[in-house]
């Protein structure tokens, strides 16, 4: 009766309450409701102490403030229980194995904050005199090292501030030299479909018209597609390798040389870099440009959605046209590339500034930190560990779930899987919202759109072999359930501190600022 | 009144001159809760295959291309403050826009009633 | 590798299952002409903790520490004093550790965080609506100026000369790709805002004036008359502030009419951290809400009722909308906007309205100080925690000499603007709570022996 289940999870679960008893306020134990600011602070409350000062000396004129700005205040012991409250509320790496594909999320060393928050790096002014913040530009000038030898090219964009902010950078250096060689008539680039998001939107924005390229029945690109479709109106293409199937394009060079013979230029969505760290360098695949999440592969925190940093490595025909500002070093002194500087260096050909400052310099201390700690061998360790644990788990659950790509070969540092055979009427959603009341966050669902229902899961290589297995009889025990019909799994999660929430309400009548009168009794 | 048929599931039904554009029950089911529908201003010029308005679930957002050739006379306003209609009444309530046409064949490429449901049963 | 779990023996008995002789057998797709033999040549190998962190503080103490001299600099950067409960709760797992909200029913933590970021920005900045942050101020900026092209389907934008050139220079290398057409000058070194002049520049073409409060050499403006000026032509008005402790003690953009206000966070909750991660404010009116760049989180409610927090209104972004996308911005700022919320948080109304008394009563004696050294002259006269001072040589090298004697003077024209000769003398002063009567007058003393 009982042999789905190998994980503790009991049908009886699924009674929602189970019949224990409703509590007054709302909290079950540690699970602890939590108000709003708005609700609970007031105007006259302040967790900071000011000295009083003489309004008199005021300069302000009738520009003075008039109106109250509306912004409720709370105690410090107040804050600290507000946001240490709302914490609980989130998932998070510190707790348990987060398979988000495609996310990379990684254990977050603590070394790093650490390093972060020394005041030589944490408290320190942007536009202060090079002088006085040469060990700043050293931190820059030393990561850039380390990125552009781990990676075989030529020279690195520091200041791009995510993953996003460097495909803009990388396509920008590509219209950029195009433009340069009066070849501005390139209005093409090719993606392929199962690209993120994030390529067409920034070709779009960057004035080029996206075209599709075909994948092959084996979820990579389809060479003799896109070998065909290369001609004088290609600018170039955008490839993720690995790629978001979580396999390597293993014809890459050939398609490098094939747009390059064509006039074109290859940018490479680096996001998936965590793969091969170490033991593949994109130079030797002829890549012209490609961003490094610094927020992925190495490991700074992802913050609930960011901060995050992209770096873009250039090979030597796209370096000239990178963004303002750069480091470099003369002697033993290291110097900040501006406007004026680049200049007087003939480096003008750069495409300009993409951002106020330096980039993510809180970003690059931690980078730095956490590649100083695995050094050349941990990082190609890194490398190896996050692609056999992802094997280890795409063989572990072939059996229950379908595996698309499963029998062409290993996958690389993620195994997907698709909603095929899952009992009518359920879906990937059901099974990831299943795997929130076994503990975990959810994989990535329907990315990439390549494979119906998809599924992307990416353990990486912090997961020891014993997290991984209780994972996998978790997702198993679940995809089981998907598959047997248990009408419980169409309403999970129930245990997590809210049921699945109205999105349709949301986005019919948004409510993107608080409000007095609270949603439910408005909609009434 | 005649009520033709696209590929893309957009219907179209002709008062004289003028056509009156929405999107199939088919589509509908198809983009589950409708949440927001962008629908062009009176005045605006289409050919034929356009993108005339845009139709958003929670997670997909679609174009809905011109029938056929036009001016537009009055988009649904309805549809702003209340977008659901699209889903209770795809082919009454729910219409998107009307449009004077400026070349009537153009109607004779689309599909009637009966070859669209074949064509949606076939899918 | 103490970040590496896996045993040797893990290792072997995992390959086994995947029916892998060796941890090769994996990477077989790669060719081997792109195949490393072995660690990349060149490279130190792992170092211990206490060997990183030795490596990382010697690279630390060659920066001068803003915190450890008498401190000015500003121009889009400013040194506050943030609160301790700030860092440590920021530094909780849950919040650093977790991903974007894409899960609603596990990060309402995250999610109620940002619908109440966004509320207090939407009342800082005097907007309807605010979203849940871009990379830093001089993105968020030109984001507005290409929202403003899709609203108003203009290509114009004109920007006024107190923008910070930063700002100016980012929208310039967008513009090149997007074909707008942007009209900027250099400031002039007076205390006369260009307010009157962008006015009479408006015309059927603009798509917005991007107009800075307080502007890069500190001063304000009313707003007012401007916000008129564009409604007239149906131009929208794009306010920037890049010091949101001002508006504490100054009116908001939003309330002088600013169609978008989009601002720099990083004064509150995030630090200096030499430019970056800083947090981008963008607040704009109700109607223009669905061309809005970045995330939005929304209010709704769960399947048993309760109140609960989603991100919405999805469909204007890169992963669903792809190449139609408002923007093809994807991380946000998250852990920033943390820090920005809970620092407003601590302050509340009293908090925010005392300290930004606190700033300008402090920036205005030391305006009146630094005026009374022989040769230097107030440029600005109405200003909030920053002002312009002329002095009678070059200022750039002034700087540069303080910072050897240990005085961080502010910004220089020059390094902004190296092209503007009318602008080399001009030094750019900010004065926040941090700074103390002794700081001023170091600066003041030091100022006056290098002049001398």
């Amino acid at each position: 009766m009982n042999a789905i289940n190998q994980s503790g999870w009991k049908p009886q679960m699924n009674a929602r309450e189970g019949g224990a008893p409703m509590t007054s306020t709302g909290n079950k134990a540690l699970m602890l409701e939590e108000a709003l600011i708005f609700e609970i602070g007031s105007d006259e409350t302040c967790g900071v102490d000011l000295p009083e000062v003489d309004a008199a000396a005021s300069r302000l004129g009738d520009l003075a403030r008039e109106r109250p700005i509306g912004l409720p205040g709370l105690s410090e012991p107040e804050a600290v229980r507000h946001y240490t409250r709302l914490s609980r509320q989130n998932y998070a790496i510190d707790l348990g194995l987060f398979p988000l594909g495609s996310c990379t999320m990684k254990h977050n060393p603590r070394l790093n904050e650490k390093m972060a928050r020394l005041p030589g790096f944490a408290d320190v002014h942007p536009l202060a005199p090079v002088d006085s913040i040469q060990g700043a530009l050293e931190v820059i000038h030393q990561l850039a090292h380390w990125l552009v030898t781990l990676t075989g090219m030529h020279s690195v964009a520091m200041s791009p501030k995510a993953g996003a902010h460097g495909e803009l950078c990388g396509i920008l250096a590509i219209k950029a030299a195009l433009e340069a060689c009066g070849e501005s008539g390139r209005k093409v680039i090719l993606v392929p479909e199962s690209a993120h998001g994030t390529n067409p939107a920034t070709a779009a924005f960057a004035g080029f018209t996206v075209e599709d390229i075909p994948a092959t029945p084996e979820g990579r690109v389809d060479l003799a597609a896109l070998t065909a479709r290369l001609g004088p109106d290609v600018a170039g293409v955008m490839i993720t390798n690995p790629n978001t199937c979580g396999l390597f394009e293993r014809d890459m060079k050939a398609i490098s040389d094939a747009v390059h013979e064509a006039g074109g230029f290859v940018y490479c969505d680096g996001a998936n870099f965590n793969a091969i760290v170490g033991r593949v360098r994109p130079g030797d695949l002829g890549i012209d440009a490609m961003h490094i999440n610094l927020h992925k592969t190495f490991s700074t925190p992802h913050g609930g959605g960011g901060p995050g940093s992209g770096p873009v490595v250039f090979s030597e025909a796209l370096a000239p046209y990178a963004p303002l500002p750069f480091v470099e070093k003369h002697g033993d002194h290291f110097v900040l590339v501006e406007e004026e500087t680049a200049r007087q260096e003939q480096h003008g050909s750069s495409f300009g500034r993409m951002v106020a400052f330096h980039g993510q310099m809180g970003m690059f201390t931690r980078a730095l930190t956490y590649i100083l700690s695995h050094g050349a061998d941990g990082l190609r360790q890194v490398a190896e560990d996050a692609v056999l644990n992802a094997n280890y788990v795409l063989r572990r659950l072939e059996d229950v779930l379908d595996a698309p790509f499963g029998g062409s070969g290993p996958c690389m540092h993620e195994a997907l899987f698709s909603d095929e055979g899952l009992a009518e009427g359920f879906t990937t959603l059901d099974v990831a919202k299943g795997l929130i009341d076994e503990g975990y966050h959810p994989m990535t669902m329907y990315f990439p759109l390549v494979v119906h229902g998809a599924m992307l899961v990416e353990p990486t290589e912090t997961e020891s072999k014993a997290a991984l297995d209780q994972f996998i009889d978790a997702l198993r025990s679940v995809a089981e359930r998907a598959k047997a019909g248990d009408a419980s799994l169409k309403s999970a999660p129930h245990f997590a501190p809210r049921a699945r929430l109205d999105e349709t309400l949301a986005a019919r009548k948004p409510v993107l600022v608080w409000k007095e009168q609270p949603l439910a009794e408005a909609a009434e | 009144m005649a009520r033709y048929f696209t590929e893309e599931h957009e219907w179209i039904e002709i008062d004289g001159d003028v056509g009156t554009v929405g999107i199939s029950e088919y589509a509908q089911s198809q983009l589950g809760d409708i949440v927001f529908v962008d629908v062009p201003d009176e005045g605006k010029e289409f050919a034929k295959g356009d993108e005339a308005a845009v139709v958003e679930s929670v997670k997909a957002a679609s174009d809905v291309y011109a029938p056929a050739s036009g001016t537009v006379i009055e988009g649904n306003s309805a549809l702003t403050d209340d977008p659901s209609l699209v889903n209770s009444d795809p082919e009454g309530d729910g219409w998107f826009f009307r449009i004077s046409l400026s070349d009537s064949s153009e109607l004779e490429e689309l599909m009637d009633e009966d070859a669209y449901a074949s064509f949606v049963k076939k899918l | 590798m103490r970040y590496l779990p896996l045993t040797q023996h893990d290792r072997e008995a995992m390959l086994s299952v995947v029916g892998a002789g060796s941890i090769d057998d994996l990477f077989v797709d790669v060719p081997e002409a792109a195949q490393l033999d072995g660690p990349v040549h060149g490279l130190p190998d792992h170092a211990s903790e206490l060997a990183v962190e030795r490596h990382m503080t010697a690279l630390a103490r060659k920066n001068t520490v803003a915190g450890e001299v008498p401190f000015f600099l500003g121009c889009g950067a400013y040194k506050h004093h943030v609160p301790a409960s700030v860092d440590h709760l920021i530094q909780r797992g849950e919040f650093l550790t977790a991903y974007t909200p894409y899960q609603p029913e596990i990060a309402q933590g995250t999610l109620q965080m940002l619908f109440e970021f966004q509320t207090q920005v939407a009342r800082l900045l005097g907007t309807d609506v605010a979203n849940a942050s871009m990379y830093d101020g001089s993105t968020a900026c030109w984001e507005a100026i290409g929202m403003a092209r899709r609203i108003t389907k203009r290509g114009k934008a004109i920007l006024s000369s107190g923008l910070h050139p930063h700002y100016v220079s980012v929208a310039k290398t967008m513009a090149k790709f997007t074909g707008d057409v942007l009209e900027s000058a250099a400031p002039t070194l007076s205390a006369e805002t260009d307010v009157a002049d962008l006015i009479a520049r408006i015309d059927a073409d603009t798509s917005c004036v991007v107009v800075q409060y307080p502007d890069i050499l500190g001063r304000i403006a009313d707003l007012s008359e401007l916000a008129t000026a564009c409604q007239a032509k149906k131009a929208l008005l794009i306010a920037v502030v890049t010091e949101p402790v001002a508006l504490g003690a100054i009116k908001s953009p939003g309330e002088m009419g600013a169609d978008i206000v989009v601002g720099e966070g990083q004064s509150l909750g995030v630090g200096l951290q030499f430019g970056g991660p800083y947090v981008g404010l963008f607040g704009c009116k109700d109607k223009y809400v669905r061309q809005m760049p970045g995330r939005l989180c929304g209010e709704t409610v769960d399947a048993d009722g309760r109140r609960g927090f989603v991100l919405t209104l999805s469909t204007r972004e890169q992963h669903i909308r792809r190449e139609k996308a408002t923007s093809n911005i994807c991380t946000n700022s998250g852990l920033c906007a943390l820090a920005f919320s809970i620092h407003m948080t601590l302050l509340g109304e009293k908090g925010l309205r005392g300290l930004a008394m606190v700033n300008h009563t402090k920036a205005v004696a030391a305006a009146e100080r630094l005026a009374q050294v022989p040769g230097v002259e107030l440029v600005t006269d109405r200003f909030f925690n920053e002002f312009t001072l002329k002095l009678p040589t070059e200022a750039r090298p002034v700087v540069r000499t303080l910072a050897e004697r240990g005085v961080l003077a502010g910004v220089s024209l020059g390094r902004l603007y190296p092209d503007a000769d009318e602008l080399k003398n001009g030094l750019v002063v900010a004065v926040t709570e941090v700074v103390t009567d002794e700081d001023v007058e170091a600066l003041a003393t030091a100022l006056q022996e290098v002049l001398a």
